[in-house]
């Protein structure tokens, strides 16, 4: 009833009411379609330039595209549980494709943990203490970066800087240069994963600080509390669920950082899987992509279950 | 207004001691956590064997490697003969290019006659050089060569130009002279004297301050400079090894025509000088040879750093465009059906728990090394990790929307596209702009394990552990590189969500 009654023809502020939005709607319009050819002149240059300077052309390479698949199927499924578990191979040739007991570690005379488990331990441990060394520092510099802890920009800023820095250093240089200096083994991946992670940590906590509530802490001035007990007494309380949430979080990222780490020479499961991959040991491959998978995929779920009874649902946002 | 008088208090409190006091539990858990990261801290201790290696560490080279990021060393070698004749050598590829001669090394020549000991071909040389008219010379000498000294060299009376001091100025505290089998040393005041015979032995003729040492007496005598550099005296060589501040021949190599000239001078080439190549202007010759500078590779470092640029712009480009419409599959609220919500979001967590690492050896192994391994390592991961995400942020959001779209009786997909969309469109486009940010810094990662781009060069660089300046050099590109995306990611994402984010 009521549109019969509108008028059709409208007045001139009417008029220039809707011309003003027909102009603002195909202006947004004009900007979405640039937006959209300049993403497609990005996206078809880089694929011609990344096709140009690969090794092999993806045309030319795609008809052999699962020939990887065929070097991964081993001789019989078997193979793969032998190779997990260290288990004499009926096939044993002497070469290094099936010798699985050759890694066994010892614990006792009969007792021992196969190679895989022992190395995926390895990489498991290295994400778990750089995940505590970067918390440890994240936790002290996270204070010092906060705007409601520290007014002095003098201060705040050169932290702030620091952090942006050991999150931007690539990590490799840091593993490769501790790699010269150590010799090869898992400490260079442990102090770059650790590096990474003070700045990715401390990034991500004194967000949580400049978010968190000051009426405690005006209390604790109030009754003359110095800085180091305001923020103890009237800070630490209310961050602390979130710290422990971020910190699960990154300890997903460290496992995955660790055995990446470990491929480039960091020990670990990372250089087994690359070297078996390289030698085209297909039982052992598959083993180890079997045991990373299942890793990944334990340390993924129980972190999310732990956040969700720390913080409640919104323990689901993730981020690097 | 009811009050409470101190017998009811109490009462309450004994009726609630939960709300007064704290459970042991409660107490005792900081210090129980605390107890249990100490003892995990030990067992990593044990377990990397970590004050083992932190003890066998070659401590002493790590400063050199770190001085090598921002510093080269030029090493001229100073052979003294027994007669205290010397020769000054460059190596073959030393940073001050073919004919070296620095000011900081001064020589003193002197013509001296002396016997040296000529090889038999030498004296031949002559006859080769000779007319062919006058073969009588040639011969009268080769006779008399070998009626000289028969087996294969013969002593000769030369007079000729040799080098017969040397000061070799590393700063203005630091000088080491050498003259007639003396090698005189200052460092800070102190100077240590050595003779060396230029055969065996070298014998410290002061006592060896601080910044010398020798192993064993007689044998070479090492100097250490601090930043300056360092020195080896050797019974017939003194090594120098002069340390400068900086990258050495960053813009022309010692083969470019441009190189050892000044700024005013290239610049003056470049605009009105003649051609130094008829084939090539001066400006193309000069930019040719900064790209294909030996040293530096300028042109390949900067093709691989755009390849981990595009690496991550395209897996993550690629990766939110598949996950866009799984993830309404994916979500609980939008498609109504338990299985295929199951089955999208167990399709995710494979593609993430299948780690980075294990798509970018099995794509190198498809594609072989190059971009295009890492770009789709980083896509089959980050499509699992962005459909989860935007998964979540679909069932995150505010129903009244789509309900009042769906109310007016729009088609199915209409509700999703305007009831559903501009929620998340935002979000969505957020998560994308952080991921490209984050996988800039990946993708250096996954390249270093053959996938392509900076990663691999910088670990090549590295490993031969001489190329340090190389690696800083990648470095500061990377950082560089990394900054601005963060903040054009960060700018993009505060218009489009607002200011806060996190």
């Amino acid at each position: 009833m009521t549109v019969s009654t509108l008028n059709r023809t409208l007045s001139p502020n009417g008029l220039l009411v809707e011309r003003h939005w027909q102009e603002l709607a195909s202006k947004r319009r004009l900007y979405t379609w640039l937006c959209l050819g300049l993403l497609a002149i990005a996206l078809s240059g880089s694929l011609w330039f990344a096709n140009e300077t690969n090794s092999g052309k993806f045309f030319d390479r795609l008809p052999y595209f699962f020939d990887f698949v065929e070097d991964l199927v081993p001789r019989d499924g078997m193979e793969i549980l032998r190779a997990m578990f260290d288990l004499p191979s009926p096939y044993d040739d002497g070469s290094f494709k099936y010798n699985y007991p050759e890694g066994r570690l010892y614990l006792t005379d009969t007792l021992y943990v196969p190679e895989y488990f022992h190395k995926m331990l390895e990489t498991l441990n290295i994400a778990i203490l750089a995940t505590f060394i970067g918390m440890f520092f994240g936790f002290i510099l996270c204070f010092l970066a906060a705007r409601n802890l520290v007014p002095n920009p003098w201060v705040r800023g050169p932290v702030r800087r620091i952090m942006e820095l050991l999150r931007a250093f690539p990590e490799v240089v840091i593993a490769g240069f501790f790699l010269a200096i150590l010799s090869l083994g898992p400490i260079p991946a442990i102090i770059a994963v650790s590096i990474h992670t003070i700045g990715a940590l401390g990034k991500m906590f004194f967000e949580v600080v400049e978010n968190a509530d000051m009426k405690p802490e005006e209390g604790l001035r109030a009754a003359g509390g110095n800085w180091i007990e305001r923020v103890w007494f009237g800070i630490v309380p209310q961050v602390l669920p979130n710290f422990t949430s971020y910190f699960l979080m990154r300890l997903e990222i460290n496992v995955r950082a660790s055995t990446i780490i470990g491929a480039v020479g960091g020990g670990g499961i990372g250089e087994l899987l690359r070297l078996s991959i390289g030698q085209g040991h297909e039982a052992k491959t598959l083993a180890i992509v079997i045991l990373l998978f299942t890793t990944i995929f334990a340390v993924d779920q129980f972190s999310a279950w732990l956040r969700r009874r720390l913080v409640g649902d919104q323990a689901f946002q993730l981020a690097h | 207004m009811m009050s409470l008088n101190s017998s009811e208090m109490e009462a309450i409190a004994s009726r609630h001691p939960d709300l007064l006091q704290s459970s042991g539990w409660k107490r005792f858990r900081t210090a129980l956590f605390c107890v249990v990261i100490g003892f995990y801290l030990v067992y990593s201790w044990w377990f990397f064997a970590i004050g083992h290696v932190l003890g066998n560490a070659n401590w002493s080279i790590a400063g050199s490697y770190l001085a090598d990021w921002v510093s080269y060393e030029v090493r001229p070698d100073i052979a003294v003969a027994p007669d205290g004749s010397m020769q000054i050598a460059y190596p073959r590829f030393s940073p001050l290019g073919k004919n070296p001669d620095p000011d900081w090394v001064r020589l003193e020549r002197e013509t001296v006659t002396r016997t040296v000991e000529v090889p038999v071909e030498t004296g031949k040389q002559p006859s080769t050089s000779g007319s062919s008219f006058s073969f009588m010379a040639p011969n009268a000498a080769t006779g008399a060569a070998s009626s000289a000294a028969e087996p294969q060299s013969r002593r000769e009376t030369v007079t000729e130009e040799v080098v017969s001091r040397a000061v070799v100025t590393y700063d203005s505290a630091t000088e080491i002279r050498v003259a007639a089998n003396e090698v005189r040393a200052t460092h800070d005041g102190e100077t240590l004297v050595a003779r060396i015979d230029g055969r065996e032995t070298v014998e410290p003729l002061t006592a060896l301050p601080a910044w010398a040492t020798q192993k064993r007496s007689g044998e070479k005598i090492t100097l250490s400079f601090g930043a300056a550099g360092w020195a080896e005296i050797d019974a017939d060589e003194v090594s120098i090894r002069n340390r400068f501040f900086g990258w050495a021949n960053f813009i022309f190599d010692t083969n470019s025509p441009f190189f050892g000239k000044s700024a005013s001078e290239v610049f003056g080439l470049l605009t009105s000088g003649e051609r130094l190549d008829p084939a090539h202007s001066n400006l193309s010759l000069a930019w040719d040879n900064i790209l294909y500078n030996a040293e530096w590779q300028h042109l390949d470092v900067w093709t691989k750093l755009l390849q981990t640029i595009v690496m991550a712009f395209v897996g993550t480009l690629f990766a939110s465009i598949i996950a866009f419409p799984l993830c309404f599959i994916a979500a609980r609220n939008i498609t109504r059906n338990r299985l295929l919500n199951q089955l999208t979001k167990r399709f995710f967590d494979f593609l993430r728990s299948v780690d980075m690492l294990i798509w970018a050896l099995f794509f190198t192994r498809a594609f072989g090394p190059g971009p295009l391994a890492g770009m789709s390592a980083i896509f089959f991961t980050d499509t699992g990790t962005l459909g989860k995400l935007y998964a979540e942020a679909l069932e995150n959001i505010d129903d009244k929307q789509r309900e009042g779209v769906k109310s007016v009786g729009a088609a199915p997909l209409a509700v999703q596209r305007f009831g559903v969309l501009p929620q998340v469109l935002p979000v969505f486009a957020s998560q994308a702009l952080y991921f490209w940010e984050s996988n800039t810094r990946s993708a250096t990662i996954i390249g270093a394990v053959g996938a392509g781009g900076i990663g691999l060069k910088l670990w090549e660089a590295m490993r031969t552990n001489s190329d340090w300046e190389n690696v800083a050099y990648m470095v500061i590109l990377i950082l560089i590189v990394v900054f601005i995306f963060d903040g054009l990611s960060n700018a993009l994402r505060s218009r489009l969500i607002g200011q806060k984010m996190h």
